[in-house]
C-alpha cells in the first residue's frame, strides 16, 4: 500500500510543474494556433530569473520566504514583458503564414534565446536553493519528502483553477473562449483579436516562467535547460488535446504516474513510457483524450 | 538559378580566399603552430567541463607563448613556434563535429586537433582524422571503445579512459573498508553512464564476491529533477549508492537527495565528481566518496608543475581547476613533448604529421596530474595515476575539502595492453600492479 | 512548360554541378554531400507535404537506413557507395511501407505529433540497444564505387559528391515529374479537401499513403549518404531535433523550384560552420536570426530569389496547413 502511495505522490510532484508548463503551451496554442518550440526557453528564462532574485535577497540577508515572494513578482514583471514584446515586436509579422513557418519561427526565436540567456547568466551552474528548505521536511510511507516539493502540488492546483476560472467565468476569458472557438465570428463580432493574442501569448510565457522559477530552487540552472522541458510538454498537450485546460492537467498527471510508476517497477522502460502513452493516445484519440467537436469543411 | 548559383560560388570563393588570405600573412608558417581546439562551449556539458578545458587550455597556451611554464616545458610555444589556437564549438552532436573536424584540417589548415569530450564525438572523429592522415589528439572522453574496438596511426587519447574510474574507485572502498552487502545505481541512460555502471558493477563483483545488487535506476540524460529515482533509492536502503551523474545532473540530484537522508541512510560513492565541489560548497554531504578521473585539483599531488597549474588558473580564473581543465593541460602539454622530440630529430624544423605521429607514439610526459604514459593501444592511448577521497567541508575556506586522499598507481587500475577492459575486470583483474 | 523544368534541361544542369566539384575546395566537397543528403530528404518532405502533412519524424527513416547500411556493411562487408544507397532507400522504404497506411488518416499537427512520436520511440530502442553501441553509436569503414576504392581523401571526397548529387538531382526530376502528374495533382487536391476528392472515387488515404512511401524512400537514401560522408552512426539520427532540422531545410527551400532545395541545404551548412568557426559563442543566435530574415524577406523561400511567383499561393507545394488556419486576419 505505501508503495503505491509513493508512487502517486512522486507522480503528482512531478505532475504539479509539468502542469503549469503544458497549460501555458496549450493556452498560446488554443488562441495563437502556434505550436511554441520556444516555450521550454521561457522556462529556463524563468528559472534563471527566479535564481538571480533569490540570490539577490539572499545576499541582502533577507529570510528565504522574502525571496520566494520576490522570485514569482520578478518572474511575473520580466515574463509578461517579455511575452507581449515578442508577440508585438516579432511574432505579429509571421500571422497569416502556414503553421509551420509560425513553428520554425519559434524555432529560431529558441535558439536565438539559447544564446541570449548564456550571453546573461554565463555557463556555470547558478542556484537558488534557499527557497527549498523553506517548509521543512515531513514523513510519509516511510520516506521523507521535501515540503516545498509537497507545496507545488496545492500551488499548481491553484493556478490551474484560476485559469480556468478566468476562461469561463470572466468577460475576458469569454472572449478569448470566442477567439479559441471560432476566430472569424469573434472578429466580425468586434472583438480585437490582436489584443487576444496578445494577451494569450503573455499569459502563456508567463506560465511557462512560473513553472521555471517554481522548479528553480531544486535544480542547477544551467545551458540546455529547455530543450527537455518542451518535448515532455509538447507529449502532455498532445496527450490532453491541444488548446484544452482539462487536457493538460490530465496529461500532466498520466505523464508523471507514468514516470514515477516506471521508476519504481521497472526502470528500464522509463524512456520509452512517455512516448508509447503519446502514440497510444494518439492512435485512439487522435485529438487528445480531451477532444472538441469540430466541425469539418466540405 | 543560374544567377543564384553564381552568387553562391561567389560567396564560396570570396570565403576561400579570405581564409586564405588570412593564413598568408605570418610570413613564415614555421613560425606559428595552428591549433584547432573543440571542447563544450554550450549545452549540457559546457559548464562541468567544456569551459574549464577551454579556459585550461587558454592559460596553458598564453603560458607557453610567454615562455612562463616551470621545467621540462621552459621553451616558447611548441619549439619555439608560437601557438595559434582555433576554438570552436563541440555541441551540436557528431555529425556536425564530422563536418568541422573536416573544416578545420581542410579549411583552416590547423596542424593538430585537439580536443572531444563526448565519447560519441570521439568515436565518429577519429576515423576521419585517420583518413585524411592528420594528427589528431582526444583529450578526455571515457569510452574505451575507441583503441579497443579499431586501430589507429593518426590518433592518440592523451587520458586514461573511464575503467580506472570505477576499478579504482571499488579499489578504495575496499582498501578503506567500506562495507558493501548490497549496492544500488543511479546512471544516466546513454553510454557514458551505461559503461561506467557496469565496470563498476563488475569490479564490485571481484572484490565484494558477495555484494547483491538492489535498485539499478537509469534516468534519461539531462533529467534534472529525480524525486521518484530518490524515493526509490531510500526505500530500498542499500549500503552503497553509485553514481556516474556528473554536471547539472549530478548537482541537482544531491541538491534533492540530502533532505530527504539518501546521504545518512547509505553511502554514496560517485565516480567522476569534483567539479561540481566549487558551485555545491556546503551543500555536498561530508564523508561523500568521489574520484575525479585522475590525481587532480584538490586530489593533486605537490609538484612545481602542479604549483604552477593550480595558482595561475585559479588567478586568471578565479576558481581552482578541476578535472578538464589537467585533461586539456596534460594534453597540450604531450604534443609539446612530442612536437619538440620531433624538431629534435629533423633538425628544428616545423615537424611533419608523420614525425609528430612517430615521436608521440608510446611517449612519456609529466603533467601536473602526474606522469603520462602512451602505454596501451600500440602506444597511442595514455594510462596515468588517479585518487580517490572523502569530502569534509572546510567552513574556514567555505569550500569542500577532501580527505582521506588515496592514490593508485596506473598500472594498479588501468588493464594491461592488448586486453578489453570489460574482459580484464571480469577476469580478475589479472597482472595490475599495486603498491 | 518553361526551358528550365525539361528533363534533359535538368539532367545537363545535374551533370554540371557534378563536375564542378572538380573545381570546388575539398572541404566545400564533403560540405556539399551534406547538403545535398540533407536536400534528398527535405525534398521527401515536400513531396508528403503537398498532401497537407508535415511529417517532423522523418528521422525515424533516416536512421532506419543509415543503421539498416551500417549493419550490412559491417556484417557482410557491402561497401559500395550505390548498393548502400539501395539499401538505405529500401531500408527506409520499408519502414514507410508498414507506417504509412497507419497514420495516413491523421492530418495537420496531428500527424505530424505521430510521426515525432515513432521516431522518438525508435531514438530510445536505439539509446537502450547497447548491442549497436547505445548512444555512443558506431563506426563504418569507407564506401568505394564499383570495385574501386580510394585511398586520397580529394578522390575519396569527390566520389560521394558526385553520387549524392547525382542521386539527389535525379530524384529532384523525378518529383519534378511527379508533380506534374495525375497523381501529384490529386495529391494537391487531397490538401485542398480530402473529402471531395473521395467523392470523385480516389482514396484520399492511398495518396498519403504512396507520398509517405516516396518520402521514406528518399529519407533512407539520405540516411545511407549522411553515413556514408561521416562514416559513423548514433541515435541522433532519429532525434527530434535531426527531424526538425530538415523541415527547416524545406520550408527555407520554399516551393517554387526543386533545386532551391538544395541551394537552402548548402547556404544552411555554410551559415552554421563560418557562423561556429567565427563566433563559437553565439551560432545558435547567428543561425536563428539568419532563419528568422529568410523566413520574413523571402516569404516564398530561397527558390523566389530566382522564380517568380506566377501561380497562386492556393497551389504551393509547402503551405500544407493553410487550409486549417482558414481566412486568418
Amino acid at each position: 500500500m505505501n508503495f503505491f502511495l509513493t508512487i502517486i505522490l512522486d507522480g503528482l510532484i512531478q505532475a504539479s510543474w509539468l502542469f503549469i508548463v503544458a497549460l501555458g503551451l496549450t493556452l498560446v496554442f488554443g488562441v495563437l494556433k502556434i505550436l511554441n518550440i520556444a516555450h521550454g526557453s521561457f522556462y529556463a528564462l524563468g528559472a534563471y530569473i527566479a535564481a538571480t532574485a533569490v540570490t539577490m535577497v539572499a545576499a541582502r540577508g533577507l529570510p528565504p520566504s522574502v525571496g520566494f515572494v520576490a522570485m514569482l513578482l520578478s518572474v511575473t514583471l520580466i515574463a509578461s514583458a517579455v511575452g507581449l514584446l515578442l508577440e508585438r515586436g516579432l511574432l505579429k509579422m509571421f500571422y497569416g503564414r502556414d503553421e509551420v513557418v509560425l513553428l520554425l519561427v519559434t524555432y529560431a526565436v529558441f535558439l536565438i534565446l539559447e544564446d541570449v540567456t548564456k550571453l546573461i547568466w554565463g555557463v556555470n551552474p547558478i542556484y537558488a536553493t534557499q527557497p527549498y528548505e523553506l517548509f521543512g521536511n515531513l514523513e510519509f510511507a516511510g520516506l521523507y519528502y521535501v515540503g516545498y516539493d509537497l507545496v507545488l502540488i496545492p500551488i499548481s492546483a491553484m493556478v490551474g483553477f484560476a485559469i480556468w476560472f478566468g476562461l469561463n467565468r470572466t468577460v475576458i476569458g469569454k472572449i478569448v473562449l470566442a477567439v479559441i472557438h471560432n476566430e472569424e465570428m469573434s472578429v466580425s463580432m468586434g472583438v480585437r483579436v490582436n489584443r487576444v493574442y496578445a494577451i494569450a501569448f503573455a499569459f502563456g510565457v508567463l506560465l511557462a516562467a512560473l513553472a521555471g522559477a517554481l522548479t528553480a530552487p531544486k535544480i542547477s540552472m544551467q545551458p540546455g535547460l529547455s530543450s527537455d522541458v518542451i518535448i515532455l510538454s509538447f507529449a502532455i498537450v498532445v496527450i490532453g488535446g491541444l488548446g484544452s485546460v482539462e487536457g493538460a492537467a490530465v496529461g500532466a498527471i498520466l505523464v508523471g504516474l507514468a514516470r514515477a510508476a516506471s521508476v519504481h517497477l521497472m526502470p528500464q522502460a522509463e524512456l520509452f513510457m512517455i512516448y508509447l502513452i503519446m502514440a497510444a493516445v494518439l492512435m485512439f484519440r487522435p485529438e487528445g483524450l480531451f477532444k472538441r467537436e469540430t466541425a469539418r469543411r466540405i | 538559378m543560374d544567377r543564384l548559383w553564381r552568387t553562391n560560388r561567389a560567396v564560396l570563393f570570396a570565403s576561400v580566399a579570405a581564409t586564405s588570405l588570412g593564413l598568408a600573412v605570418p610570413a613564415s608558417a614555421q613560425e606559428t603552430f595552428k591549433l584547432g581546439i573543440v571542447t563544450f562551449l554550450s549545452g549540457p556539458a559546457a559548464d562541468s567541463f567544456g569551459v574549464p578545458a577551454r579556459n585550461g587550455a587558454q592559460f596553458v597556451i598564453d603560458q607557453l607563448n610567454k615562455g612562463s611554464v616551470p621545467s621540462p616545458y621552459e621553451k616558447v610555444g611548441f619549439g619555439g613556434m608560437k601557438i595559434e589556437p582555433v576554438i570552436i564549438d563541440e555541441n551540436g552532436g557528431a555529425t556536425k563535429q564530422v563536418q568541422e573536424l573536416r573544416n578545420l584540417y581542410q579549411r583552416d589548415n590547423v596542424d593538430v586537433v585537439l580536443g572531444y569530450i563526448s565519447s560519441g564525438d570521439c568515436l565518429a572523429v577519429a576515423p576521419i582524422a585517420e583518413e585524411l592522415k592528420k594528427m589528431l589528439v582526444l583529450m578526455d572522453c571515457g569510452t574505451p571503445r575507441i583503441f579497443e574496438e579499431a586501430k589507429y596511426n593518426y590518433v592518440f587519447r592523451t587520458a586514461a579512459h573511464a575503467t580506472m574510474d570505477n576499478v579504482g574507485l571499488v579499489r578504495y572502498m575496499k582498501a578503506k573498508n567500506i562495507k558493501m552487502e548490497s549496492l544500488s545505481a543511479i546512471n544516466q541512460d546513454y553510454a557514458w553512464g551505461q559503461d561506467s555502471r557496469a565496470d563498476f558493477v563488475a569490479a564490485a563483483q571481484q572484490l565484494y564476491p558477495n555484494v547483491k545488487v538492489q535498485t539499478d535506476l537509469l534516468p534519461k540524460y539531462g533529467a534534472g529533477q529525480y524525486g521518484t529515482e530518490i524515493s526509490a533509492l531510500v526505500g530500498a536502503g542499500s549500503d552503497v549508492v553509485y553514481s556516474s551523474l556528473w554536471g547539472g545532473d549530478l548537482q541537482a540530484f544531491i541538491l534533492q537527495s540530502v533532505p530527504r537522508g539518501l546521504s545518512k541512510r547509505s553511502q554514496l560513492v560517485f565516480s567522476a565528481a569534483d567539479h561540481v565541489l566549487p558551485p555545491l560548497g556546503d551543500k555536498m554531504p561530508d564523508g561523500t566518496i568521489l574520484g575525479a578521473r585522475g590525481a587532480y585539483g584538490l586530489m593533486s599531488q605537490k609538484s612545481p608543475l602542479n604549483d604552477w597549474l593550480f595558482k595561475g588558473y585559479e588567478a586568471a580564473n578565479g576558481v581552482y581547476p578541476v578535472q578538464a581543465a589537467y585533461r586539456s593541460t596534460q594534453s597540450i602539454l604531450g604534443l609539446k613533448a612530442a612536437v619538440e622530440k620531433a624538431m629534435s630529430k629533423n633538425g628544428g624544423k616545423k615537424p611533419s604529421t608523420d614525425e609528430m605521429v612517430a615521436a608521440m607514439t608510446g611517449l612519456e610526459w609529466p603533467s601536473p596530474g602526474g606522469l603520462i604514459q602512451m602505454k596501451l593501444a600500440d602506444g597511442h592511448q595514455a594510462i596515468q595515476p588517479i585518487a580517490f577521497s572523502r569530502t569534509k567541508y572546510n567552513p574556514d575556506l567555505k569550500r569542500v575539502d577532501l580527505v582521506d586522499i588515496e592514490y593508485f598507481a596506473a598500472e594498479c587500475v588501468n588493464p594491461p595492453p592488448g586486453v578489453k577492459s570489460i574482459d580484464w575486470i571480469k577476469g580478475g583483474m589479472q597482472g595490475a600492479k599495486c603498491n | 512548360m518553361k526551358m528550365s523544368q525539361h528533363p534533359l534541361v535538368m539532367i545537363g544542369l545535374v551533370a554540371a554541378v557534378t563536375l564542378a566539384g572538380r573545381a570546388l575546395p575539398t572541404w566545400t566537397l564533403s560540405l556539399a554531400t551534406i547538403a545535398a543528403s540533407n536536400a534528398l530528404i527535405a525534398l521527401g518532405i515536400v513531396v508528403l507535404a503537398r498532401t497537407g502533412n508535415v511529417s517532423f519524424g522523418q528521422g525515424l527513416f533516416f536512421a532506419a537506413g543509415g543503421y539498416g547500411v551500417a549493419l550490412i556493411a559491417n556484417a557482410w562487408g557491402l561497401t559500395d557507395a550505390v548498393a548502400q544507397v539501395i539499401v538505405g532507400a529500401a531500408c527506409g522504404g520499408l519502414l514507410g511501407l508498414v507506417i504509412g497506411p497507419l497514420i495516413a488518416r491523421y492530418s495537420g499537427i496531428f500527424f505530424g505529433m505521430l510521426t515525432l512520436a515513432l521516431s522518438m520511440v525508435f531514438y530510445g530502442a536505439l539509446v537502450k540497444s547497447t548491442a549497436l553501441g547505445g548512444s555512443d553509436g558506431f563506426n563504418v569503414g569507407r564506401p568505394s564505387l564499383f570495385g574501386m576504392s580510394f585511398t586520397d581523401p580529394r578522390e575519396a571526397d569527390f566520389m560521394l559528391y558526385a553520387v549524392s548529387v547525382i542521386v539527389t538531382g535525379f530524384a529532384g526530376i523525378a518529383a519534378t515529374i511527379l508533380f506534374r502528374s495525375e497523381f501529384g495533382l490529386a495529391s494537391l487536391a487531397v490538401r485542398e479537401n480530402n473529402l471531395r476528392v473521395e467523392y470523385l472515387g480516389l482514396s484520399a488515404n492511398r495518396i498519403i499513403s504512396i507520398n509517405f512511401l516516396i518520402a521514406a524512400i528518399f529519407a533512407g537514401a539520405s540516411g545511407a549518404f549522411a553515413l556514408m560522408a561521416q562514416r559513423h552512426i548514433d541515435p541522433q539520427f532519429a532525434y527530434w531535433t535531426t527531424s526538425g532540422e530538415f523541415v527547416f531545410v524545406a520550408v527555407l527551400a520554399g516551393n517554387q523550384s526543386v533545386a532551391a532545395v538544395f541551394v537552402a541545404s548548402m547556404a544552411l551548412e555554410l551559415v552554421r560552420s563560418f557562423s561556429n568557426l567565427y563566433l563559437p559563442n553565439t551560432w545558435q543566435l547567428v543561425l536563428g536570426v539568419f532563419l528568422l530574415g529568410v523566413i520574413l524577406f523571402l516569404p516564398h523561400g530561397i527558390g523566389s530569389l530566382w522564380i517568380r511567383d506566377r501561380r497562386k499561393r492556393r497551389i504551393s507545394a509547402t503551405a500544407p496547413l493553410t487550409a486549417e488556419r482558414g481566412a486568418a486576419p
